[in-house]
């Protein structure tokens, strides 16, 4: 147990000097915007001696140094800013948009990890044949796909060809105007099931298709390859042998021996994964009209809205190093070799 | 002599039982023609330069344009051809960048250690601790949007890999006798570590290059579709199929062909990478 709480404080030092840095690196990046500020607040053609009051709102006007202190002395009451065109408080929009973006990711998430270990231990049982061969070119078209482009075909064969999934959006709307969802965990699918809304659930459901799918492709070639490699590897190792001359029954070594010890690395590059969709939901989001952080982010991206950059790649630097805690501290309960 | 023959006659066995890396390999050099001999092969290299002919707006493919034409009438596969230049000088570009980066900075973490080692590691760390795309995102962002900033963008996240790899590589470099007899003759030690030490490892440095090469042409596509990256006109594959968006419902062929286009660049990279990786892992060498 204090071997848990020596590694869990450790990292949490060591996020703390990351989100030190990361604070100081986009507090610095949003001093060296080219545009003004002030001006992007104001809208267009702003009056010079508004744009003077903004300024010395804003705390543009005093040093450097003073203004990074303010800075961190706001994020850690938790204000990160007000969008520049929304002017909205850039925390409570997060807050709004989270839920939807993790719905999309805890999806995809599921959808890697299931094809990724199926496709992986299949890979491994028949290495260096057809069906390797296969998996192999499956796992690293995965990870060599534009995702927005995945998107954008699948939009094509799904909706234009075949007609049988909707474009975009989370629900449909006339669905959710007559049969409203109550919002418990902010997840329509999950909150339309626990309410027993079955026309809006399964609306929901079939708008999660295309964007989850989309997202998990690049998760399912990590997943799938790193199954496949650990695999191959514990195989080489003398407990499998020892398995068996002992004579067990190869379904039974490959499930019980080799794919719990195969799993630490799975997990590792899946937690990995995981975290980095909160970037593919930038691209995702878009394409799929999907009202979360990801379509946030984009619009602000295109307005150069920089509060909002910032506070999001505050949130998602917090959000993969929390993950990969969590997964390690995970893969110690799986295998308790290791000595984190 | 003898040694090389069965060295080749190893290379050609590999390959044989590695299909997939052989597709790589192929998919790379394709890629790499096309962008060298791109002016020749396009049948209107003009509109891949980016003049436009407004009287032969999205046409759909035929034997004039055989992958059909975009929204501004020029000819997309002529485009997609051109494209492949952007993509892979820019590609280059950060991993040049990175190298010089990372590179000098691993060699003098392993070879002066101590508090220059920690210093130089920790804020490495720091780097590798945040999703790459997020922080080039935001800095691309920041910077204002466009492709030398987009490739400054990426470098920023990346240049840490590289260190980390030469830094382990000086490490065990520098227990080795050539190292010692030059420092005990009295060679500076920015000569050796610049002189002795850099040329031994170059070879790691350039598979780390290869496999880095595919994430790069795709990190960079995918900056240009969120409009971080190269900016109209510029025939960039990423900005292709974001013009082509919404045209998808009635027009695919403008997004289609850019995105295969991608692929194939990418998943040649990473097929090549994956068969190197396949050959340097001693464990699974048989």
């Amino acid at each position: 147990m204090i071997r848990y709480l020596r590694f869990i404080t450790k990292r949490l030092i060591l996020l703390l000097f990351v989100l030190f840095g990361l604070s100081l690196m986009t507090f610095l990046l949003a001093r060296v915007v080219p545009s003004d500020p002030a001006a992007t607040y104001l809208g267009p053609r702003p009056q010079p001696e508004q744009v003077e009051r903004i300024r010395a709102q804003m705390g543009l006007d005093r040093p450097l140094p003073v203004q990074y202190a303010l800075y961190l002395r706001d994020l850690l009451s938790g204000d990160f800013g007000t969008s520049l065109s929304t002017h909205q408080p850039v925390l409570a929009s997060i807050r709004e948009y989270l839920p939807a973006s993790l719905e999309l990711m805890i999806t995809a998430m599921a959808i890697a990890l299931a094809v990724g270990l199926f496709l992986g231990t299949l890979s491994a049982r028949h290495e260096n044949t057809l069906i390797d061969h296969t998996g192999r070119f499956i796992a690293i078209t995965g990870v060599s796909l534009p995702a927005f482009w995945l998107g954008l075909l699948l939009q094509i064969l799904f909706f234009r060809v075949l007609g049988i999934l909707p474009l975009g959006g989370r629900i449909d709307t006339m669905v959710s105007l007559i049969h409203p969802v109550k919002t418990i965990t902010g997840f329509l699918c999950l909150d339309s099931l626990l309410t027993g809304n079955w026309t809006a659930f399964r609306s929901a459901l079939l708008h999660l298709i295309l964007p989850a799918c989309t997202l998990a492709a690049y998760s399912i070639g990590i997943v799938t390859r790193m199954t496949r490699s650990s695999l191959l590897e514990v195989a080489q190792e003398e407990f499998v042998t020892a398995a068996r001359a002992e004579g067990f029954s190869e379904r039974r070594i490959a499930g019980k021996y080799m794919l719990k010890n195969a799993l630490g690395p799975t997990f590792t590059s899946a937690g990995l994964a995981f975290a980095s969709m909160l970037t593919g939901t930038f691209y995702i989001e878009a394409i799929f009209y999907w009202p979360g952080l990801g379509s946030y982010t984009a619009n602000a991206i295109l307005s150069i809205d920089y509060p909002v950059i910032m506070g999001v790649t505050l949130l998602g630097a917090v959000f993969y190093v929390v993950v990969n805690l969590l997964v390690d501290i995970l893969i110690s309960f799986i295998d308790p070799r290791i000595r984190i | 002599m003898g040694s090389r023959v069965s060295a080749f006659k190893r290379f050609l066995h590999f390959f044989l039982k590695n299909p997939l890396t052989l597709f790589g390999i192929v998919l790379v050099f394709l890629f790499l023609v096309i962008a060298l001999a791109a002016p020749v092969l396009a049948p209107y290299p003009d509109q891949g330069r980016g003049e436009s002919l407004m009287t032969a707006r999205l046409q759909a493919p035929s034997a004039e344009h055989l992958l059909g034409t975009d929204a501004l009438g020029r000819d997309i596969l002529s485009r997609i051809l051109f494209g492949s230049r952007v993509s892979l000088k820019a590609a280059l570009t950060v991993i040049l960048i990175v190298i010089a980066v990372g590179t000098p900075l691993g060699i003098i973490a392993g070879y002066v250690g101590g508090v220059v080692d920690d210093v130089i590691m920790r804020i490495s760390d720091l780097f590798l601790a945040f999703p790459s795309l997020l922080l080039a995102v935001a800095i691309v962002a920041a910077l204002g949007p466009n492709l030398t900033n987009a490739m400054i963008a990426l470098s920023v996240p990346w240049w840490p890999w590289y260190t980390r790899i030469t830094r382990s590589q000086t490490l065990s470099l520098k227990e080795r006798q050539f190292v010692d007899a030059a420092r005990s003759v009295g060679v500076p030690a920015p000569k050796i570590m610049f002189r002795h030490i850099l040329p031994n490892c170059i070879t790691p440095v350039i598979v780390q290059a290869t496999l880095d090469m595919g994430y790069i042409i795709l990190a960079l596509a995918g900056l240009s579709f969120l409009g971080l990256g190269s900016q109209p006109p510029t025939a960039d594959w990423g900005v292709m199929i974001s013009e082509g968006r919404s045209f998808i419902l009635t027009h695919w062929w403008i997004s289609t062909f850019p995105g295969v286009a991608i692929l194939f660049s990418v998943l040649g990279f990473n097929l090549v990478g994956d068969g190197i990786a396949e050959v340097m892992n001693p464990k699974r060498r048989r």
